[in-house]
């Protein structure tokens, strides 16, 4: 096939950047090195909208090892141990096929972390879909959930955590995060850069057949009435392979065999192999003949373009490959020496004994296009001017059994219980907390982890919804008792060629980057998917804050159910009672305008790290942070997981009870607190000029407020329990 | 007391068997699929997992695998083999346990504490425990146990069941059954009472930082009854 204009743009490249390859190159390219480029250049892997403003962000620390950039994030937790996480999206493969999409985001994720000499300890997700009113929403759920569990259950990860929203911006471009969180020690952390002339290239795992070929392109597009016909260009996963993957690469990284490993992942082959020769400054050759193939007759253009799953690229010491060979054959998988490394600082295919392509490595890594995409500002929308009397018609228990089984805010066990949860034996903090907690096996530590996203807060005035979720992912550690370390996270946006779209990236950025820097939370690891488009609707700008935390000692952990008739409940941080952009406003009122609540980075710090002190000197016994819905909705939680009752204190002065209890302020907390342990609490609080209200008692078995509220617990729970579950099943 | 944990490509309760074993003062070793023969041993374990990826039937490649000749000659001479969840699925395709392991009833896999009742205490697993009921986990996706009415009545006749899904209280009724299994049925022996499959995983519960702990009531009663 001659190359020409009209097939870079079938390729997506745009008519600017097919000019700009054939001058780089001086010539026009063939058909499979116009494939490398558009698999190079596309959104996916070039990051090219994005890498101007993901560069400001805030990715140094006292315990980070390894930042953004490699295949995943990495921090030290102490004795030699290290935490190795990431999250990314695979969005557009779960729209077009919900199992094999969501599955295989778990297996690549979980590839990005053991790839680094780590074992996958814990995975997370957050997943995101269109109003349950959808005809399409049911069977997609279903269907993610079930491939989720289908990988991680397989595998042997625990799934100890995630989120799940319903929202119309979703209709047509559900979103699918997965992160895995893994264990290195902190001496023998593996990464991509080759290093080294003449060292044989190894290509380990399964086959490579004609699947997801143009899976990276597919996700650097919007969606149109056709996307039926890309069903081809999603992934299959086998999560058999991938476990034999798993133990066959941890076994050869137990000793000095490996100078680079890469998995192949988006792009495949392609940007396996550049990535590697690129971060070494070396050239790379490959002889297409030898790469295993399940299907007969593949071209060089498509194995470069697959995305078969659970493949690897290593690049080996010389003579090891014998001691390779014998451990990969041992897990019964797929070797072969497909290339080495040369001086030649380009790519280099022989197929057929036949010169494929030969192209710059600096071509498609460094001189890929980078765009300064025009970007509009959102202003901070006005205070709306509630009519409070309006909301003397609504009585308070109505309004929370409400909240309570609000698709968002309702429990999502229905999902969970498809997650093997427990397996490693070391999940200490199951799903349905605040965050998931797992031991750091044989020691007294464990590891917190937490995903976070807030689409509603962030549409409406991005800079402070970007903030707000950093904080939210910080107080969901804290308030399982530990310190926040680190985040990932997912910037899941719409057309980035649209100025309003890529106004929300730049400005949630910017608060992302605001917070995690006040916080001393940085970032280490990430992900950009643009383009979750569908016939020009976009979805609500989602990032998603993957948080990790640590427990020095795991005896220390906090849970939110309350534990003991006659303790104390405090709400720490003060309560303006901002309903704008609350689930109340919207349940309750219908009312979607306003603005976020503020976020005051000095309070968040401040009151958290008094929580944390609580924590560590054993003074409170629970403790869950308030976020949406509010406060009675975030003790409802604790009363129902609890199976215990609260008697809450009458409210004081003037302050109206709908907006003090459903309010959706920042930086506050709810503690438990036991009574000989009051008079320190107290003096703590004091010395760290927190505010806090005496909220009330635990007390029998109802949630008790004035004459206004008296409602037996088990009536609130099937409330908050079975909205999903009846919903699956109508 | 000896025990041997066997791997096969795909299991993932390995290393949680291996620790649970050895915490309670079993003298544990891991032992590969491939090999020919299995060390000198009191107790074999077939760990949970998704043997040989559970292609073609759960379980059903594991019972054609090298070391399993070995297993079921020791199941044989009357040594003590325990097959938890896949290792249950591998007992019943290899024919040392009767009846076979279905999808479970609502089709989705479920992963949840469950209470069990202990039917039978005449064996080596269960003589003389303390609790008639037991709080353990389950995490399956095929656990639904079916087995013939013959097989059913020989069973029932020969008290091999050994642990139902129950209440708290130990009512076994349809509410308390999580998978649809027959007659609430979480675990069988062979007619012999030394081969004992069951769905849920003691190993997952054995302290109190975990689900719970009576998993451990489980092992210890093991090694009790070796003494």
């Amino acid at each position: 096939m001659e190359v020409t204009e009209a097939v870079a743009i079938d390729h997506g490249l745009k008519k600017e950047e097919f000019s700009k390859i054939c001058e780089l190159l001086k010539r026009t390219p063939n058909l499979t090195e116009l494939a490398i480029f558009s698999a190079m250049w596309n959104e996916h892997c070039s990051y090219k909208s994005s890498r101007k403003h993901l560069r400001k962000m805030h990715t140094k620390g006292k315990q980070v090892i390894q930042g953004p950039g490699e295949n995943a994030g990495v921090i030290d937790i102490g004795d030699d141990d290290a935490i190795v996480f990431k999250i990314e999206s695979h969005n557009h493969p779960s729209f077009i096929e919900p199992y094999q999409g969501a599955a295989t985001g778990v297996g690549g994720i979980m590839r990005d972390v053991f790839t680094m000499g780590a074992r996958p300890i814990a995975n997370l997700n957050s997943i995101h879909f269109g109003s349950p009113q959808h005809k399409k929403t049911r069977n997609l759920l279903r269907g993610v959930v079930k491939g989720i569990g289908g990988y991680g259950n397989c595998i042997g990860v625990p799934t100890i955590a995630g989120q799940t929203t319903f929202d119309e911006s979703y209709n047509g471009n559900i979103l699918v995060n997965a992160m895995t969180v893994g264990l290195v020690n902190k001496n023998k952390i593996f990464y991509s850069k080759a290093a080294g002339l003449d060292k044989p290239v190894i290509y380990v795992g399964s086959k490579t057949g004609r699947d997801g070929i143009h899976g990276a392109s597919m996700a650097s597009a919007t969606f149109d009435d056709r996307i039926e016909e890309k069903k081809p260009t999603v992934q299959v996963g086998d999560p058999f392979t991938e476990k034999l993957l798993l133990e066959a690469c941890l076994e050869l990284m137990a000793d000095n065999s490996i100078i680079a490993i890469q998995d192949m992942g988006a792009a495949g082959l392609t940007s396996s192999s550049v990535e590697m020769a690129s971060k070494g400054n070396l050239g790379i050759e490959l002889n297409l003949s030898e790469v295993p193939c399940r299907e007969e007759k593949m071209t060089p253009y498509e194995i470069m373009l697959s995305e078969s799953q659970e493949r690897m690229l290593i690049v080996l010491e010389k003579g090891k490959e014998e001691h390779a060979k014998k451990i990969f054959d041992k897990w019964n998988l797929d070797f072969a020496i497909i290339g080495k490394t040369t001086n030649s600082k380009k790519i280099e295919l022989i197929f057929d004994n036949k010169k494929v392509a030969e192209i710059p490595i600096n071509l498609l890594a460094e001189n890929a296009p980078i765009y300064d995409r025009p970007w509009k500002k959102t202003k901070l929308p006005q205070k709306l001017k509630f009519d409070k009397d309006e909301f003397k018609s609504l009585k308070l228990s109505n309004c929370l059994k409400k909240i309570l089984s609000n698709s968002n805010i309702s429990d999502k066990k229905w999902i969970w219980d498809q997650y093997d949860h427990t397996v490693m034996g070391d999940t200490i903090q199951k799903p349905g907390g605040d965050a998931g907690v797992v031991r750091v096996h044989g020691t007294n530590k464990a590891v917190a982890a937490s995903v976070d996203s807030s689409a509603l807060y962030c549409f409406s005035h991005p800079l402070t919804g970007g903030k707000q979720i950093v904080c939210e992912s910080y107080r969901n550690l804290i308030s399982v008792g530990a310190k926040p370390i680190a985040i990932t996270n997912c910037l899941n946006f719409g057309n980035p060629e649209k100025e309003k779209n890529m106004g929300e990236f730049v400005e949630c950025i910017e608060g992302i980057t605001e917070a995690s820097k006040y916080l001393d939370f940085p970032v280490v690891s990430g992900n950009v998917s643009f383009y979750n488009e569908t016939k020009d609707r976009g979805i609500k700008p989602t990032p998603t804050i993957g948080g990790v935390g640590l427990i020095s000692d795991y005896q220390q952990m906090l849970t939110m159910d309350f534990k003991t008739e006659g303790n104390l409940v405090y709400v720490i941080g003060k309560t303006e009672g901002h309903l704008d952009q609350s689930v109340f406003a919207r349940e309750l009122l219908n009312e979607k305008k306003g603005p976020p609540p503020t976020v005051n980075l000095f309070n968040e710090k401040n009151i958290g790290e008094t929580v944390l002190d609580l924590s560590r000197k054993n003074l409170i016994v629970s403790c869950h942070d308030v976020s949406l819905g509010g406060i009675l909705t975030a003790v409802s939680k604790m009363c129902i997981k609890g199976k215990k009752g609260i008697k809450i204190n009458s409210l004081k002065g003037l302050t109206n009870k709908y907006e003090y209890f459903f309010g959706e302020d920042q930086a506050r907390y709810i503690i438990e607190i036991p009574k000989a342990s009051l008079k320190k609490v107290n003096e703590i609080l004091n010395n760290y000029s927190v505010h806090f209200d005496d909220l009330g008692i635990i007390n029998g078995n109802s949630i008790k407020y004035n004459d206004d509220i008296n409602l037996p617990i088990e009536e609130l729970a099937d409330a908050h329990k079975y909205w999903l579950k009846k919903y699956m099943d109508s | 007391m000896k025990s041997s944990v066997i791997i096969f490509p795909g299991s993932n309760c390995d290393r949680d068997m291996d620790v649970a074993l050895k915490k309670f003062g079993f003298k544990n070793q891991m032992v590969w699929h491939n090999d020919q023969s299995i060390p000198k041993s009191d107790l074999i374990v077939l760990p949970g997992g998704f043997s040989y990826g559970d292609y073609l039937r759960c379980g059903s490649i594991a019972s054609k695998s090298k070391i399993i000749k070995s297993v079921i000659d020791f199941a044989n001479s009357g040594g003590l083999v325990l097959g938890i969840c896949n290792g249950f699925q591998i007992l019943t395709e290899t024919g040392l346990l009767n009846g076979i392991l279905q999808q479970n009833k609502f089709l989705n896999f479920i992963c949840s504490n469950v209470y069990v009742k202990v039917k039978d205490k005449q064996n080596k697993y269960f003589k003389d425990l303390k609790k008639d009921v037991l709080e353990l986990h389950i995490a399956h996706n095929e656990g639904n146990y079916f087995c013939s009415d013959d097989e059913l009545k020989s069973l029932e006749d020969n008290n091999q069941i050994a642990v139902t899904y129950c209440g708290k209280d130990g009512t076994e009724n349809e509410t308390t059954n999580p998978n649809g299994a027959i007659k609430n049925i979480a675990g069988i022996f062979n007619n012999n009472k030394n081969v004992l499959g069951m769905m849920p995983h003691p190993e997952r519960m054995i302290d109190k930082y975990l689900s719970g702990e009576d998993g451990s009531l489980f092992f210890k009663n093991i090694l009790d009854n070796f003494k």
